[in-house]
């Protein structure tokens, strides 16, 4: 299989502008701004069938086409580089190997949607990927890829690398705006949509980093060639995975959209860690979207299958569990961590995540109350859909799929009063 | 406020935005990356400079868990105990740092070398277990590299 986004990452000084341009970097760029109109960009990534890599799948094309096509005020650009969804790690790698592709389509984005600067927000832990990548906007504007006069053509737009300091609210797109401006990360309200009322009230469109690093090929090969990767129309592209838990060899991996789980499991990931300790449980796209059971593993990696599944390819993040792993445990630190992150301002998520931890904190040490599974779901139900944006579902999903079906662990833990899990060690 | 080198540096990244404010998060690195932490002091003077109040300054503050509201250690460890990790044995790795340096998570050791915290997913689960050692990354590690790594510190 061809490497696309990762195709550079393993060449010596891959970070360099001069690496970048060798492989034909920034001719996409130099063809959408000298020889296409900003809606035929657009159109072209339509065409392309891509769908968001942040999480939300929403298609790219369309995203861009909410933006107005009138220019009254000024536009923005946002690059989602606040990579946090727990076992996810991909828009790391292509910043800290491989910065210009993502930079070079952010100018096409900011060029579709005639944005007048683009700014990366990156999440404050990435210190050496914002080093990349400042390193690479200066190689970026010294060749006239960004600033003013972009490819000698008169158009202007700078780019500018923002740094975050510790917050997963701020990968919410909203939040990523609020924190943009100098506030607390705290999400807002939509409607008014970003594309209408934005960053400092002006039209906005965000984008995850892997989203944007796929817009150059797309521009050069063309939307037909990007359309033919992947399971169908819907589910398009070159693909990053991210494999991590219980894996012989973990790590990042380029595949076609609608890779199937087992080939990432068994082939690329070398199998399970342990051979005696065959798999129990995986979680497709992040920790937010709900477990899959051993069984429901025969399946593709792409949206649709997923969503068939009633969970999610979401950030692509794969946490892989084997029969060591007590499911109560996983759950825990699945609901400290969202519990951590709640900004606060919606009653739901902020009580109600702690709520859960507390509660599988007692049913992991023995303390359950017979009760407690019920109550657990009660709560994840009186969050999901409450609350100003998704965390709150992020919160409620896992605990929902976990207490189904791994109910009868919960009911075990409760009913012995200890974890019952054999030889959960976690090494 | 910490001279005019700071004082350019803040100029420049206020510029970078279409209103000062935006500059927040950014002065506030810089103002840490001067002190080690930020001060009350330091929160009303970047109040001032992006045209706000302390008060908001100091939320923003504490919403952003990697700005230190006090002095911490000059090695500060924030190990990753998020799912990938657990998997991989940070619990393990917290216990054995809790223990070779004699603090619990939050606390600075009495000389002032070592501070430890526990911290959510750092995006570096294919590498787990691993902590950010203040800027750098450390991954894929052992007790035996942890205590190679921390043994080799100033």
């Amino acid at each position: 299989m061809e490497r696309v986004l990762t195709r550079n990452i393993h060449k010596e000084n891959s970070q360099s502008i001069g690496v970048y341009l060798a492989g034909g970097g920034y001719e996409g760029l130099r063809k959408a701004v000298t020889s296409m109109t900003p809606a035929e960009v657009v159109d072209a990534v339509k065409k392309s069938g891509l769908r968001g890599r942040g999480g939300a799948g929403f298609p790219t094309g369309l995203k861009w086409s909410f933006m107005p096509q009138e220019k009254t005020k000024k536009h923005y650009l946002l690059c989602n580089a606040d990579e946090s969804e727990p076992g996810t790690f991909k828009d790391r790698l292509l910043m800290e190997q491989d910065p210009h592709m993502t930079l070079e389509g952010c100018m096409i984005g900011a060029y579709a949607m005639q944005a007048d600067a683009c700014y990366i927000y990156i999440r404050g832990e990435f210190v050496f990927g914002a080093r990349m990548l400042d390193e690479a906007v200066a190689e970026a504007y010294a060749k006239g890829y960004a600033g003013k006069n972009v490819c000698g053509t008169g158009w202007n737009c700078d780019l500018v690398v923002h740094r975050g300091a510790g917050a997963y609210i701020c990968g919410e797109e909203t939040a990523l705006m609020t924190s943009l401006e100098g506030e607390r990360g705290n999400p807002r309200v939509k409607p008014p949509f970003p594309a209408q009322f934005g960053v400092w009230g002006m039209p906005t469109t965000i984008n995850n980093v892997e989203t944007l690093a796929c817009v150059p090929d797309i521009i050069v090969r063309g939307p037909e060639w990007f359309a033919g990767i992947g399971t169908d129309e819907r589910n398009t592209g070159s693909k990053l995975y991210c494999l991590s838990g219980h894996i012989q060899r973990p790590g990042v991996y380029e595949a076609p959209m609608g890779l199937p789980l087992k080939e990432l499991i068994n082939d690329l990931g070398g199998g399970m860690l342990h051979p005696d300790r065959p798999l129990k449980a995986c979680i497709p796209g992040g920790s937010s979207v709900p477990v899959l059971r051993a069984e429901e593993c025969d399946c593709n990696l792409d949206f649709d299958s997923l969503a068939a599944l009633k969970t999610g390819l979401g950030s692509a993040g794969i946490m892989v569990m084997d029969t060591s792993t007590c499911m109560v445990k996983a759950l825990q630190r699945i609901s400290h961590f969202y519990a951590h992150e709640s900004c606060g301002q919606c009653t739901p998520c902020r009580e109600g995540c702690g709520w859960m931890e507390r509660i599988l904190l007692r049913i992991e040490e023995g303390r359950g109350l017979q009760q407690d599974i019920d109550l657990l779901k009660n709560i994840a139900d009186n969050i999901e859909g409450r609350t100003i944006c998704a965390l709150g579902d992020a919160a409620a999903w896992p605990v929902q799929s976990f207490v189904t079906k791994f109910r009868d662990e919960f009911q075990a833990h409760i009913d012995e009063k200890r974890c019952t899990v054999q030889g959960a060690t976690y090494a | 406020m910490y001279g005019p080198e700071f004082e350019r540096r803040v100029d420049a990244l206020v510029a970078r935005y279409p209103e000062p404010k935006a500059a927040m998060l950014m002065v506030l690195w810089e103002v840490q990356k001067e002190k080690g932490w930020i001060d009350s002091e330091s929160e009303a003077w970047v109040g001032k400079r992006l045209g706000t109040s302390p008060a908001q300054v100091h939320g923003v503050v504490s919403f952003y868990t990697m700005y230190k509201q006090k002095p911490m250690g000059r090695h500060h460890v924030q190990v990753c105990t998020t799912l990938s990790c657990m998997l991989r044995g940070s619990d393990e790795l917290m216990g054995h740092l809790e223990q070779k340096l004699g603090i619990k998570p939050g606390e600075v050791t009495a000389d002032g070398k070592f501070s430890l915290v526990r911290v959510e997913c750092l995006g570096s689960c294919g590498t787990a277990p691993m902590f950010q050692l203040n800027d750098d990354y450390h991954e894929n590690l052992t007790l035996e590299s942890v205590d190679r790594l921390l043994e080799g510190l100033e």
